[in-house]
């Protein structure tokens, strides 16, 4: 029983009108993969991982991979509420100078772990991540990380997966935002990605699958995983892109889309009154 | 500090130091990518079993999860063939550990034609200039034992990301103990008034030190610099050397194309035009067979290199 659920989808709301407004303010962006994975971010940042916004480089801290980097959106209006950086801030997306660009940075943005945007990467960093937490004893500490299933077809994903079995890293809990969609279409039309939950368990994975937009799921599944040792695990998000961005959730072609402030603000507020809550 | 005058093999002195380096600190971990007995990593394994990673033959997985050990906290070396430790896992290195900012030390051992008879899908010729591509990335190419040694220990001391390229099986002892040897420096073996050749790494070093006496048999005048550090480039070495001789003849095991001839004739275009030329692979690819016949081959002996070096200062 999640005791903070109706705290949790309040605030799965707010990050959701952050990152529309965020990248209308832009006039375009990642919007699909971003909306996605809100739920998950949610979960992660308001309940589960041991962070601290004020002090976002404690060494023995929870790490949080975005894999697929260009969901950076969502991360970046989830660090915001978050208090990692001020909410003004997210308004500077992309612009030239900006903590927040398209890509996840690590670099740049204060809260983010690892850097993203060639996939695959952030999900053998990851399992480094995991690995170094193994090896300095900081036993308490756990990496999550979150790959599209598009990026399943990257190779690096497998070479990642077979190392993190191989070295029973059951300190790393990691996603798969299943939307079944990616840049070019669907993927089943372009490399399916069906089966995957057995493909993982073939790599020697704890694997779980889930509505990525329930929160008794993720919850359920994330404490199952932290109660199972001796292997990585791998939750499966079934999941809808855009999901909360209406216009979005209209059309297959949301990967990336054009809309501006006012449309933005429309959205949302299009988004508030379907879940009955005042904006 | 460790004095590598017995060592037989450049692999053995590059594992010392990294034994070493974690016998002090405790943030040093080792990544292979299955050839860490081909450099003798069993020695690392046996000491630190808890600071050993073999990632399998996945060398672009390997970097990255250099690249995560070092936001955990630690130090990773990370060995394969220079072909793989940099084409196979460029990407890796460029974004991952060059452009996130991350302390990751890669090795690519066997450089150029010390590939030998794994022959010429083994020979990396390209591996500096894709290492140049990386910026703030350390490029290194040390042509003996000890300055090897030193400069492993000196990139660790650095805290930056760094490419080694190193042959295994062979060796050299050039520089004893107590030898002044600072990364970012490189070393003047002779300083002729003729011309000036510019060597790297330990085939070329030893080619250009005979090459030296074959001129100054012809009555030719060379100064010598072993340019272990290739990024960054030693520029105030450059220009000295540049203006002392006018004549300026850089030698790698590798190919001109963004290797270290072509920064340096582009760095002298700036500062102090001289007249150059180069010895390098050219536009071939590698092929198999001993260090005997490659360096024939390839033109990388002492008679060539006097040769190429005696035309150049008559130029």
């Amino acid at each position: 029983m999640l005791e903070d659920l109706q705290t949790l989808k309040l605030k799965a709301l707010e990050i959701r009108k952050l990152t529309i407004e965020e990248i209308g303010n832009f006039g375009s962006g990642h919007i699909g993969g971003s909306m996605s994975i809100v739920e998950m971010l949610t979960y992660l940042y308001y309940h589960e991982m041991r962070i601290d916004p004020k002090n976002p480089q404690k060494e023995d801290r929870d790490r949080f991979v975005c894999s697929k980097g260009h969901a950076g959106p969502a991360v970046y209006a989830t660090l915001a509420s978050k208090g990692y950086f001020p909410v003004e801030m997210l308004m500077t997306l992309n612009q030239g100078g900006t903590k927040l660009p398209s890509h996840c940075d690590m670099t740049k943005t204060p809260g983010v772990d690892f850097t993203g945007g060639s996939l695959g990467q952030g999900f053998s960093a990851a399992v480094g991540i995991a690995l170094g937490q193994k090896i300095r004893h900081f036993d308490q500490s756990r990496t999550f990380a979150v790959i599209g299933d598009g990026e399943s077809q990257e190779g690096e994903i497998w070479e990642a997966a077979e190392t993190a079995a191989m070295w029973k890293l059951d300190n790393l809990i990691a996603f798969t935002d299943f939307n079944r969609l990616q840049l070019d279409g669907r993927t089943e039309d372009i490399i399916c990605m069906d089966g995957i939950e057995t493909r993982w368990q073939g790599f020697g994975w704890h694997v779980q699958r889930i509505c990525g937009h329930n929160f008794e799921m993720i919850d359920d599944a994330v404490q199952r995983a932290k109660r199972t040792p001796g292997r990585p695990h791998m939750i499966i998000m079934d999941t809808q892109k855009s999901h909360g961005f209406i216009p979005g959730e209209k059309t297959e072609k949301n990967h990336s889309m054009a809309f501006n402030l006012e449309q933005a603000k429309e959205a949302v507020k299009e988004l508030y009154e379907r879940e009955g809550v005042q904006a | 500090m460790r004095d590598t005058k017995d060592f037989k093999f450049m692999r053995d002195v590059m594992m010392a130091a990294i034994n070493d380096l974690a016998a002090i600190h405790e943030d040093v971990v080792y990544l292979d990518a299955d050839l860490s007995s081909c450099i003798g990593a069993g020695s690392f394994q046996k000491l630190y079993p808890d600071r050993f990673y073999n990632c399998g033959i996945a060398e672009g997985n390997m970097v990255a999860v250099a690249a995560g050990l070092s936001s955990a906290g630690l130090t990773p070396f990370a060995h394969s063939f220079g072909v793989f430790a940099s084409r196979r896992a460029y990407d890796q290195a460029f974004l991952s550990v060059g452009y996130a900012k991350r302390c990751v030390h890669l090795l690519g051992s066997d450089p150029g034609v010390n590939a030998t008879y794994n022959g010429g899908t083994h020979m990396p010729f390209e591996d500096i200039a894709l290492m140049r591509q990386i910026p703030g990335m350390i490029v290194i190419e040390p042509s003996d034992a000890q300055s090897l040694y030193e400069l492993t220990l000196q990139v660790y001391d650095s805290g930056k990301a760094s490419y080694t390229r190193f042959p295994r099986k062979t060796i050299a002892h050039r520089y004893p103990l107590g030898t002044k040897i600072e990364l970012g420096k490189g070393i003047e073996l002779a300083d002729g008034g003729d011309l000036a050749i510019v060597a790297t790494g330990q085939v070329m070093v030893d080619a250009a030190t005979k090459a030296v006496e074959l001129l100054a048999q012809k009555g030719i005048k060379a100064t010598l610099v072993d340019l272990h550090t290739i990024r960054p480039l030693d520029t105030d070495l450059i220009d000295k050397v540049a203006k002392r001789t006018g004549h300026v003849l850089v030698c790698e095991n590798g190919r001109y194309a963004g290797g270290v001839g072509e920064m340096i004739a582009g760095y002298l275009a700036k500062t102090y035009p001289v007249k150059m030329d180069f010895v390098n692979v050219g536009e071939r690819f590698g092929e198999v067979g001993n260090l005997d016949y490659l360096t024939k081959t390839f033109g990388f002996t002492p008679e060539h290199i006097a040769e190429v070096g005696e035309s150049l200062a008559k130029r």
